[in-house]
């Protein structure tokens, strides 16, 4: 099993005092919050601090951690010395709000037996209902066109038969409905931890976000794609062939369209009611004159054509 | 490992839950449920409590609004102003993200 650094994950030194521990909680509890931070591995994240912050402000289970010394290094093989917890006698006291979440194989193996606590929910009580899950989940663009079943991996903290808090993973595979957009919830009822006695089981939330694309960005249910275009296709209008999340289209270019106009495909973003707008942004390119050939027409177009686009800053 | 397919429910505006459910959910008392409607932070439809019904994005909020109040300590002005800058700060993020693509 990993040793968890729990200095390192609250980012404070190993002679921190409990007031430093305290603040540095607070001040990465705002940062790594699920509902603020915009990372995918939130969830993930701010359960270990809270898990860190757990043994670091009792003094009784710091002091117990500290014992074992920084003789491992994250990630090492771990294993607690034969006679761990002799010496130490553990109040067992009740935790604060989030301790009822599973907290890792290495802290259970320190402490999850010697407190000898309960698993249950905030509503403690023999029949406890389970407790919910978050996780974020990654999408593609298309998905939310067309609809997808994605496999996620799931890791579910259960009780085995002999009590003992165990980690079960599981695939699930998830609809995902057409038209949703980035932030969204998706409730998954039952899915979540299995409930104490004969609380039922607890739901997982899947908050989905979009994997970044090689040419859309997104933004609600709109959609848009930067289109590069010739001087002559701007100057004289063209039609263009172009790709889509639905699939390849022509766009006829207006003779005289400037860079970064923005051209509105209508309905063509995200499905949904009322369905995203799909935008092209026209950036215009030059070619740039590597040879004699074009060199030649360019010192045509700057002698034969009357242009000046810098009259307004004439002196 | 086991594997099966689950569609589970959208929390759009296409589905509704009643107070006592939003509760359920959110894992609160209702007059907690209430005071974010008195914060304006929930918008039911509805005459009156008991045919108040709350979007599916309604309830989404509440979840959040539970979270940032349980585990950061906010009061309900707190959480009602973090909610507002949240959405801002993604909608500047979206916007952010399509300038910086435009310049190469």
């Amino acid at each position: 099993m990993d040793y968890k650094d729990y200095y390192d994950i609250m980012d404070v030194p190993r002679d921190a005092t409990q007031a430093d521990i305290k603040k540095a909680y607070r001040k990465l509890a705002r940062q790594y919050h699920p509902d603020v931070s915009d990372k995918p591995n939130a969830e993930q994240l701010f359960k270990d601090l809270g898990e860190a912050y757990a043994v670091l402000k009792d003094p009784e289970k710091r002091a117990a951690y500290d014992e074992l010394g920084a003789n491992w290094k994250a990630g090492q093989e771990f294993r607690p010395p034969p006679d761990w917890g002799a010496g130490f006698e553990f109040s067992g006291r009740g935790f604060e709000p989030g301790d009822e979440e599973a907290f890792s194989d290495f802290f259970e193996q320190l402490f999850g037996a010697r407190t000898g606590r309960a698993y249950a929910d905030r509503a403690t009580g023999f029949d406890a209902r389970g407790q919910d899950h978050h996780a974020k989940i990654l999408i593609e663009l298309e998905d939310a066109y067309r609809g997808a079943t994605r496999s996620i991996g799931l890791r579910t903290p259960e009780v085995d038969a002999s009590g003992r808090v165990v980690t079960k993973e599981r695939q699930l595979n998830v609809k995902i409905p057409k038209g949703i957009r980035k932030g969204q919830r998706i409730r998954l009822a039952g899915q979540g931890s299995p409930g104490v006695g004969k609380g039922r089981r607890g739901d997982l939330y899947l908050d989905v976000d979009f994997n970044p694309h090689r040419i859309y960005k997104i933004d609600g249910r709109d959609v848009y794609l930067e289109l590069p275009i010739t001087p002559w296709e701007a100057a004289l209008g063209a039609t263009v062939d172009i790709p889509t999340p639905a699939g390849r289209v022509d766009l006829t270019l207006p003779a005289g369209v400037g860079n970064g106009r923005k051209m509105r495909l209508k309905d063509r973003g995200i499905p949904g009611s009322p369905p995203g707008h799909l935008y092209i942004v026209i950036k215009l390119t030059m070619p740039s004159a590597d040879d004699e050939n074009a060199k030649a027409l360019f010192r045509r177009m700057r002698d034969e054509m009357s242009y000046d686009p810098r009259k307004h800053l004439e002196g | 490992m086991t594997s099966n397919t689950v569609a589970g429910i959208l929390l759009d505006r296409t589905v509704t839950y009643s107070l006592r459910e939003t509760c359920r959910v959110c894992g609160s008392e209702a007059e907690w449920v209430i005071a974010l409607v008195e914060q304006g932070i929930l918008q039911p439809t509805g005459e009156g409590r008991h045919e108040w019904e709350f979007s599916g994005s309604s309830v989404h909020t509440a979840m959040k609004a539970r979270r940032l109040q349980l585990d950061l300590g906010l009061n309900l002005s707190g959480v009602a102003l973090a909610l507002e800058l949240l959405d801002e700060i993604e909608m500047l993020r979206s916007r952010l993200g399509m300038l910086e693509a435009d310049h190469d």
